[in-house]
């Protein structure tokens, strides 16, 4: 290249982009194609260090048996044998999918939330903050109101209970209960972040079309699920992303109220396998790993199925 | 300068000048602590000051840790940048980092008469394949402490063996009261009743055997140490719900009164005695005898000090164990207005505290079948883990102790 620069115009070698003169580098040529990878560069980097990179590190130690310190060594399938015959492991799945159904009912509790809230009347700004707040404070603080709530000698709910003549009830305490109790404390916050979704989804419905459908006799019931929630689509499918997400990342709150307890009967996979692989009583890596990898493999089913539904929108708006 | 200090060493060594060699302390020693409460924490900035003025030119280093983040700290710290001088847990807790290779065999100052003799009671505890690894800086005995004037209301005296024990609890019961608390949220707490059941059943060796997974947890022996736990369940010994609390939850039962006793370490005194229990109505007792054919044996938790075998200093790092086990040293910082527990040397003099006297006279003339660590401690932690979650299964649903020993048979057989 430098050559046919020191030669320009040399008839025996034509050359197209020539006529520019000596300063068309091939940077210059190729900067329609340099500048948006040069651009995506940092987070291309970012997303394959910290991103694929410990996702491929993770299915390679779900291999071997390792407590952080010696060799690792390599026992092959060993792990996910243990996995199916593990009990503690068989209640996390079962708990996740408890998780992971349940708390989809954050969704419809949001939008008849918003629905209820998207009202012009004095001091609505103030209601709307009260239904916010609790996805406001940190997760924590959430576990430990809803810990004394349930707490068995002076919590809230088992006063109620006792005013209407039912028995004590110790939910964190009770392995049939816990985790529909946890759950229960997760749906307060969630609840309140799919209504914020629906409240600002709500101030896009098109009220020609509102006004439309009432002519038509429209109202009520109909009116809603024919007019308002098709057009609410897009907050309905964030709303489903970040619960379902919120769903397996159910962490803090179990740690926070009964630490997985009773006997592991509240446990979930991402807490499972934070006990196995980095608790005071654990450091097995590869067991670790190994349950790590089937939650990634049933985060993977959701990821696929998000990312297939925002390809297809994508070509529809085309 | 390095062959100089080596010469002068080598001559105060070989004319036997043991004071010219400690005064040759030189350069930096890195302490990694986890006392980071309160009190323990001014022990140890005390202890590094103090020797840090003992050897003017060395320079005393010390990195207080928050105790529950060392616990996985060490193992990052112990490879990556090795201290001098790093705290930890006796016993099998230490197997991890001697396996690994990452604590100095330090046998040497054990062969030393002064340790040798003054530490003899810990010295299993330290030692793991037939060498020591670390010293220990205190221990605290358990037992059961318990509402003095409760007892004396009823006419009860402290137990001295297993049907008495349980008469009291009857008597306690019949007065609508709870003869025990305990949290079990934590888990261990269960394990200390554990230890006691199966010590006083089966005696330590057994114990210590089973803890080393050298005893099937399905062996009719075990179960007898369930059945005599399950006498108490059955009886309504222990406060309702008690999976829900820790350790402190569980603490007010007893100063309300609603709960006549606690088994837990001497820890547990210090927040009783802040909650309003005078000395007239808080009390020690000794775990009673069950199975009169074995000896008692006491849990002693013992806390210690190492040396990483990364150590820049180990010279330094020695002659700071030594200071740290020393008579006088054991002394002060065991002190009631220090970490208020036991000291580890038989010279030093136990602080004049009514509990601190009564456990140190148990653990230094009434155990002679041998000092526990405690279950989490003696029990590989893997293993510790599933059986502690056993035992609160079984507090709670005693009907699924065969499927909990299976389970931790299962356990057995993977981890050792």
């Amino acid at each position: 290249m430098a050559q046919m620069r020191l030669a320009p115009g040399n008839g025996s070698t034509p050359d197209p982009t020539s006529h520019r003169g000596p300063q068309d580098s091939w940077l210059r040529r190729n900067r329609q194609t340099l500048a948006p990878l040069l651009f995506l560069a940092p987070g291309v980097i970012f997303f394959l260090f910290y991103v694929i990179f410990p996702i491929l590190q993770s299915f390679n130690l779900s291999f071997y048996r390792w407590d952080g310190l010696g060799e690792p060594q390599f026992i092959g399938m060993e792990n996910y044998r243990e996995l199916l015959d593990d009990r503690a492991f068989e209640v996390s799945l079962w708990n996740n999918l408890k998780w992971l159904l349940l708390y989809l009912l954050a969704i419809p509790a949001g939008l008849f939330i918003a629905l209820f809230l998207n009202q012009t009347v004095t001091g609505i700004r103030l209601y709307k903050s009260l239904f916010f707040f609790p996805f406001v404070i940190s997760q924590v603080v959430v576990g430990l109101v809803f810990s004394w709530f349930y707490d068995p000698t002076f919590g809230l709910l088992n006063q109620v209970l006792g005013w209407v003549g039912l028995g004590p009830l110790n939910v964190l305490g009770d392995p049939t209960l816990v985790t529909y109790g946890i759950i229960a404390a997760g749906l307060w916050p969630q609840t309140a972040y799919c209504m914020i979704l629906y409240l600002t989804g709500l101030n896009a419905v098109d009220p020609e079309q509102v006004e439309a459908a009432r002519l038509d006799g429209a109202k009520g019931a109909k009116m809603l699920w024919y007019v308002i929630i098709p057009q609410l689509r897009p907050a309905t499918f964030v709303a489903f992303v970040v619960t379902i997400i919120g769903a397996l990342r159910s962490f803090d709150l179990i740690s926070i109220m009964t630490n997985g307890g009773p006997f592991g009967s509240s446990r979930v996979l991402s807490f499972y396998m934070f006990e196995k692989a980095l608790s005071e009583y654990g450091f097995r890596m590869g067991y670790g790993a190994a349950i790590a990898v089937v939650l990634f493999l049933i985060m993977l089913c959701f990821i696929a199925y998000f990312l297939w539904s925002m390809y297809q929108d994508d070509k529809g708006g085309r | 300068m390095n062959t100089l200090k080596g010469t002068v060493a080598g001559i105060a060594l070989s004319l036997g000048l043991a004071t010219a060699a400690q005064a040759e302390l030189s350069g930096t020693l890195k302490i990694f602590s986890d006392m980071s409460n309160p009190a323990p924490r001014a022990v140890m900035e005390q202890m590094a000051a103090e020797f840090d003025a003992m050897h003017p030119d060395l320079a005393v280093e010390l990195t207080v840790i928050d105790r529950e983040a060392y616990k996985t700290q060490i193992r990052n710290f112990l490879s990556a940048n090795p201290p001098d001088v790093a705290n930890w847990y006796a016993a099998n807790r230490m197997r991890p980092y001697v396996s690994a290779g990452l604590f100095e065999d330090i046998s040497d100052l054990w062969n030393e008469p002064e340790i040798a003799d003054a530490l003899a009671s810990t010295k299993g505890a330290m030692t793991l394949d037939g060498k020591q690894w670390g010293v220990p800086y205190t221990y605290y005995q358990w037992g059961v402490y318990y509402r003095e004037d409760v007892y004396k209301e009823l006419g009860l005296e402290e137990p001295g063996d297993w049907d008495t024990f349980k008469a009291n609890c009857q008597k306690i019961l019949d007065s609508g009261r709870k003869c025990f608390t305990i949290g079990t949220k934590f888990l261990w707490t269960a394990g200390g009743w554990f230890d006691y059941l199966n010590m006083r059943t089966n005696g330590y060796d057994f114990h210590m055997a089973l803890t080393n997974g050298e005893i099937s947890w399905t062996d009719d022996r075990v179960k007898q140490t369930f059945a005599n736990w399950r006498e108490l369940i059955d009886m309504g010994a222990f406060i309702d719900n008690h999976q829900s609390y820790s350790w402190q939850e569980a603490l007010p039962f007893m100063v309300k009164g609603e709960a006549a006793a606690y088994l837990m370490g001497n820890f547990a005194v210090a927040p009783l005695r802040e909650a309003g229990l005078g000395t007239d109505q808080l009390d020690f007792y000794q775990f009673p005898a069950i199975n009169p054919d074995v000896e008692l044996a006491e849990d002693a938790p013992t806390d210690t000090f190492h040396i990483p075998s990364g150590a820049q200093n180990k010279e330094a790092a020695r002659e700071f164990l030594r200071f740290v086990v020393s008579a006088d040293n054991q002394t002060k910082i065991n002190s009631g207005d220090a970490l208020g527990q036991l000291p580890v040397n038989s010279n030093s003099s136990v602080d004049d505290d009514e509990m601190l006297n009564q456990g140190f006279a148990m653990l230094s003339s009434n155990s002679p079948g041998g000092i526990a660590q405690f279950f989490d401690r003696d029990a590989p932690a893997e293993m510790a883990s599933v059986a502690m979650e056993g035992f609160q299964e079984f507090m709670v649903f005693p009907d699924n102790l065969e499927d909990i020993l299976n389970r931790l048979e299962k356990a057995r057989e993977r981890v050792y």
